[in-house]
């Protein structure tokens, strides 16, 4: 078991045949995923990577059963791309379209909640949805990690990467990578609700990031709701305040969405907070060797 | 990006919405002869991307040219929490009646869009968010209906407005919509909205801030970056795609992903502090996925053409980019720079975990680059990379 991500998804990826779509279709395809076609209009009725390409999301849903899309299209395009997902009520669209405009993910996001809340974004500006072993949904290597019994939910992809990596002895039930950016689909909350109803996780390890208060919000709700061992990492204890950091999200301005508030508020519940990725995968190792 | 209040209210007159008669002055004498062409009382403004300017002493009203120049030449060279004034905005003194407070932005939390509107604008609108925010309406609009005159007009309502003002607030709340959507806006405040002495309502101060992921389709937009302001290093490194933010320390880093890099700074400054001098990072530089030799070597170049940078670390997690590959990437880098006779001549530190990491480890060991150190983990690789730094070249 996982979450969100089993080994029964069936993917499609929209945007299949630009260059990153290609090589990331071969990537997941490698590591076990079952993508079962592509997205182009323009390229219906062809063949990409020895997959069907369909004109619409819904026509691929019908045709191959679908349940998860993974979005590729440049910045342009990732509003109507994810509205076509949301159309079709894909129940599963990962979004990895680095670099969308504010002002459309917002109106996409206005346009799921409008239509019933039935498709679950991860994304935009996100490495996608890894459950090690069953399948991937986006741009996490697979193997530099294992299947396991924890969960992670990070704003960051190499932070991701480089905690799956040290802790590959345990490995992973599912990693979630929701993304950076100021407006995303799928929140810290999402995730750690999801791993708290999963059998198959036993702890949860936290990643986040300067900028915005969802760290706070993720504390608020651990305290109320979480009773799996939750483990943290805040990145940025050291990042000016004013300058953004690659992550259009990851600008502290004033005393808000300061590394050290989101530290404070998420020690204050009982989440113990790693000072450096190494020393996080420690005190997870610490809860796991004493189960 | 933040533009300036001049910039903000060119961008509202360009949406119809009223703003004062105003000159940008950079001189004493180009204030003179906007103050001669306003004629009468006039305001002089600093232009700073920064709050407080008033509490500052960054904005004093003027009775005649003579006394503009006078109040000018005060503000003009002043620093408002560490911006330096270099131009100032002339405008025509308004006849003020009431201050409102107005804006538009985006509600990360509720990921939506937000209208704040108070009949208590001015100065003290924070104080008065804090103390009474029952007079401070927050309004969720959403990206999907947006704003149109009777919305405008609920909104002016419900922050308190008085009837007379609500007609020509609903205009300008309505107008100042328009620009935040098709200028890709993530804030347009307004603060303060006026009711003037002659019963309009005027745009008296503008803050807007632009969202860069759009400059796609806003060929608008770069024009209005402040060009000046940029440190120079990044302004070399956006030249060549590269996402570099210069800081005050010593130590150079290089690493792929926002997230890895940032950690990466903390990583440097907590191993810093046990050495002399507290050696710190020079700079954030996000090299990204790809990592070759090209981006290797315009990042390593950038990093070593900046005089504060005692040592290097290069910082890759080996993900979709295997440590094989960055290892080559860093040996056809060093041989690159060479070529154009700009030898590394800074101590390395290079730390390659994930995919490959050993098959990487191997070619740069190899490879036998002057003054280049492996060093297996994060931790241990910061901690060299500060000592390093402390040490001097």
């Amino acid at each position: 078991m996982a979450i969100w991500l089993t080994d029964n998804s069936k993917i499609i990826v929209q945007g299949m045949t630009g260059g990153e779509g290609t090589k990331h279709t071969r990537r997941m395809l490698a590591s076990g995923a079952r993508v079962v076609g592509g997205v182009n209009a323009r390229k219906a009725g062809t063949t990409h990577e020895g997959l069907p390409v369909f004109g619409t999301v819904k026509e691929a849903m019908e045709q191959t059963g679908a349940d998860v899309s993974v979005v590729f299209v440049p910045p342009a395009f990732t509003k109507n791309a994810v509205k076509e997902a949301i159309d079709a009520e894909m129940p599963l669209c990962v979004v990895i379209t680095e670099g969308v405009p504010v002002h459309d993910s917002t109106e996409f996001w206005a346009y799921a909640v409008a239509k019933g809340n039935k498709t679950r974004i991860i994304g935009p500006n996100c490495p996608g949805i890894a459950s090690p072993g069953a399948s991937n949904a986006g741009i996490i290597p697979a193997d530099i990690t294992t299947a396991g019994r924890i969960g992670l939910v990070s704003k960051s992809g190499t932070l991701t990467y480089q905690l799956m990596y040290e802790l590959r002895d345990f490995g992973f039930s599912t990693a979630v990578g929701i993304g950076g950016d100021p407006v995303i689909g799928t929140t810290h909350i999402d995730a750690l609700q999801a791993f708290q109803e999963d059998p198959a996780t036993d702890a949860i390890v936290m990643i986040g990031e300067i900028g915005g208060d969802a760290e706070e919000r993720a504390a608020a709700y651990i305290e109320q709701h979480v009773s799996k061992p939750v483990v943290a990492y805040v990145a940025g204890f050291t990042a000016p305040e004013g300058k953004t950091m690659g992550h259009a999200g990851a600008i502290v301005s004033g005393s808000a969405g300061t590394a050290q508030a989101k530290k404070e508020a998420l020690e204050k519940v009982g989440v113990r907070v790693g000072k450096t990725p190494s020393e996080t995968a420690r005190l997870m190792r610490e809860i796991m060797q004493a189960r | 990006m933040d533009l300036f209040e001049h910039q903000a209210k060119e961008l509202f007159a360009d949406y119809g919405i009223p703003v004062p008669r105003g000159i940008v002055a950079h001189t004493v004498e180009e204030v003179r002869s906007a103050a001669e062409e306003l004629t009468g009382r006039v305001v002089v403004k600093a232009q700073v991307k920064t709050g407080g300017r008033g509490k500052a002493g960054g904005v004093k009203v003027a009775a005649d040219t003579a006394d503009a120049v006078e109040k000018a030449t005060a503000i003009l060279g002043m620093d408002i929490k560490g911006h330096a004034v270099h131009k100032v905005l002339v405008e025509e003194a308004s006849a003020i009646a009431e201050e409102y407070y107005f804006s538009f932005l985006l509600d990360r939390a509720n990921r939506t869009f937000l209208a704040i509107c108070s009949a208590a604008g001015g100065m003290d609108i924070e104080e008065v968010a804090h103390t009474a925010p029952e007079k401070v309406a927050k309004v969720p609009v959403s990206a999907l209906t947006g704003i149109d005159r009777a919305k405008a007009r609920e909104i002016a309502t419900a922050g308190g407005l008085p009837d007379k003002a609500l007609d020509g607030a609903a205009e300008l709340i309505e107008k100042l919509w328009c620009c935040f959507v098709d200028e890709d806006a993530t804030l347009v405040e307004v603060n303060p909205m006026i009711l003037s002495a002659d019963g309009q309502v005027k745009a008296l101060d503008g803050k807007v801030t632009l969202d860069d992921n759009a400059v796609f389709r806003q060929p608008d937009h770069e024009a209005l970056a402040d060009k000046a302001a940029e440190d120079p290093l990044e302004a070399k490194a956006k030249e060549k795609d590269l996402n570099y933010v210069k800081l005050d320390g010593d130590v150079g880093i290089i690493g792929n992903g926002a997230g890895l890099v940032m950690s990466t700074l903390d990583v440097v400054a907590y191993a810093g502090e046990q050495f002399p001098g507290k050696p710190s990072p020079a700079n954030f530089l996000d090299i990204g996925g790809g990592a070759s030799a090209e981006v290797m070597a315009a990042g390593l170049e950038i990093i070593l053409s900046d005089p504060s940078v005692k040592s290097i670390f290069v910082n890759v997690f080996g993900g979709i980019t295997a440590c094989d590959a960055v290892a080559n990437g860093i040996v056809s880098a060093f041989k690159l720079l060479e070529s154009r006779g700009e030898a590394v001549s800074h101590p390395l530190v290079v730390r390659l975990d994930g995919n490959n990491a050993q098959l990487g480890r191997q070619i740069l060991a190899d490879a036998a680059l002057p003054r280049v150190e492996l060093v297996d983990t994060m931790d241990d690789a910061a901690k060299r990379a500060a000592e390093l730094a402390a040490a001097g070249v």
